[in-house]
């Protein structure tokens, strides 16, 4: 009897610390669009702030696994998933779950830069709005510090009141960020926010992810290896709907364990 | 084979002036009649006066009389359709499965496609009976009950236009907000509607245009007292319905009270090209904007 008891005890120590241990988790994870299988049963775990990247061909599921994480998948017609997915020990696909709630927690920052068609101050200030924050001066520090944070507030600082569309591509997706961090989520998804950009823009993106590192939990899906490699702790390859392999990043770029891996990483295929 | 190309080509541009052409014979026609009454009225009284007797034996050609008539049902029309139109667009693009789109769009068309006799008639016999129950002072022939139909009858322009003008706006700006944690309520009212605001305004205009214009309701259900009011119980006359009145009466060709409609149709062709003007404008304007 005893040793029954201890041995439950036991499971359940193992439990509390992998949750203490992890951000996120998912388990046993299927998604199906109608009949189309788009995610295999992928489990994985990702420790708090650290940056973990997702790499793998178009059509892979990368970004349908990470639109998992703020149900942004709810949207598309036919969409079902099995398994589970936990932030912080929540069920996020719990009936309980408040959608919206989900997504002041994990923000997302999308492909191409999407500020609303408002002045620069009000796109940063939209997040706080929504949430029936009325305090004016507790808005503007929080938009300060929030493009401070997004590496934008000397770029704009004179002009908050200018519309966000007249920004260039860059500072348009660095504001997109400082909105998304507005209302100081702890979770980012970023779905390969630099695909749109130049060169000089995404190497100022790239260092700022890697800053926002220290406050937050980073998942970047990105088709660039080498951004992937810069600025990822640890990255996850996708195929066909499978987790091939997910590991240290620099062990997933100097020794891969599965051959697919590799020719996916120097080029060979995909 | 070069002639029948040519031949070809001047067929197709006739066609093509036509439509220019009626135009301006229409503006030429306005203009040279108006200009004729107004040797006979002067601009001032036609302007201020707030009677419109053309046809008594003492004579008044106060134009704001057919004015505020038209004023009237236009208003009450708007206020009927611009709450029910923008609502059935804000559902359709926000709320509703699809499959309901499909239902309900047909139902928005035939509303459109029922001619506005019928609407007319339905006003008389339907609607102010009923509103009588509820206010018995209701005369049998009143700006009320006129506008309200056709308030239903313009709904699917403003819906039509409000939805495709939301439809519009791109979808990552939806997305954007729903991954902000927006309900959809505050996604439409706080980034889709704003975002949609020009194609919105321009159907509202449009539909304002379209009820300064709209002849059949107003004839059959509002009366043809021409009254400087704004009481919307009491029969009163727009300016269109007063051109039925003395198109299909006895005027003879030529006279005062014939040339009366030429001035009041100037009128109108003045407010409604002025609104179709601001909406081409504006729709122009906010297009490059978006580009």
């Amino acid at each position: 009897m005893s040793a029954i008891m201890t041995v439950k005890t036991d499971e359940t120590k193992t439990e509390t610390s992998t949750s203490e241990k992890y951000k996120l988790h998912a388990k046993n994870v299927s998604v199906f669009y109608g009949d189309f299988l788009a995610i295999n049963n992928i489990s994985m775990n990702i420790k708090p702030k650290s940056i973990t990247a997702f790499i793998g061909p178009s059509g892979c599921g990368k970004s349908t696994f990470l639109r998992l994480f703020n149900r942004m998948n709810d949207y598309v017609d036919d969409f079902k998933m099995e398994g589970k997915i936990k932030i912080d020990d929540a069920n996020i696909y719990g009936k309980k779950t408040q959608v919206e709630e989900l997504r002041k927690e994990v923000g997302m920052v999308f492909q191409k830069p999407n500020p609303f068609p408002k002045s620069i101050f009000e796109n940063v200030a939209y997040g706080l709005k929504i949430q029936g924050i009325k305090d004016k001066e507790l808005i503007a520090q929080r938009v300060e510090k929030a493009l401070v944070q997004a590496d934008l507030w000397n770029e704009v600082k004179d002009n908050l009141n200018k519309s966000a569309l007249a920004l260039s591509g860059g500072q348009q997706q660095r504001l997109c960020i400082a909105r998304t961090l507005a209302v100081e989520p702890s979770i980012l998804l970023m779905d390969e926010p630099t695909s749109a950009l130049d060169p000089i823009s995404t190497a100022k993106i790239e260092e700022l992810i890697y800053q926002l590192k220290q406050d937050y939990t980073i998942i970047i899906v990105t088709h660039n290896m080498q951004q992937a490699s810069r600025i990822s702790d640890y990255t996850a390859f996708f195929y066909m709907g499978e987790l091939i392999e997910f590991d240290k990043t620099k062990k997933i770029f100097t020794n891969p364990e599965k051959k697919q891996t590799e020719n996916y990483i120097t080029g060979r295929f995909g | 084979m070069k002639v029948k190309e040519k031949i070809i080509e001047l067929i197709l541009k006739l066609c093509a002036s036509i439509t220019i052409f009626t135009t301006i014979g229409i503006i030429a026609v306005l203009l040279f009649e108006s200009i004729s009454f107004f040797r006979n009225v002067s601009i001032f009284e036609f302007l201020t006066d707030t009677q419109w007797t053309p046809l008594f034996s003492e004579k008044h050609f106060g134009i704001l009389a057919l004015v505020s008539g038209t004023f009237l049902t236009s208003a009450i029309a708007i206020a009927v359709a611009l709450p029910i139109g923008l609502t059935i667009a804000i559902y359709l693009n926000m709320y509703s499965p699809k499959g309901f789109r499909k239902t309900l769009k047909p139902f928005l068309e035939i509303l459109a496609a029922i001619p506005t006799v019928v609407y007319g008639f339905f006003a008389l016999s339907v609607v102010t009976p009923f509103l009588q129950t509820i206010y018995p002072d209701l005369e049998t022939f009143n700006s009320l009950s006129a506008g309200i139909v056709m308030g239903i009858m313009i709904i699917p322009f403003i819906s039509s236009l409000s939805e495709d003008a939301l439809y519009a706006v791109p979808k990552s700006l939806k997305l954007a907000a729903f991954g902000m944690g927006s309900t959809r309520f505050q996604t439409a009212f706080k980034v889709m509607v704003p975002a949609a605001s020009s194609g919105i305004i321009v159907s509202i205009i449009l539909a304002i245009s379209r009820a300064i214009g709209e002849t059949m309701i107003v004839a059959i259900a509002a009366g043809q007292q021409a009254q400087f009011t704004l009481n919307p119980t009491i029969p009163i006359q727009t300016i269109t319905s007063y051109i039925v009145q003395v198109s299909s009466g006895d005027a003879p060709q030529g006279s005062l009270e014939y040339k009366t409609i030429f001035a009041a149709g100037l009128t109108l062709f003045l407010f409604t090209f002025t609104l179709n003007s601001i909406s081409f404008w504006i729709k122009k304007k906010y297009q490059e904007k978006y580009e």
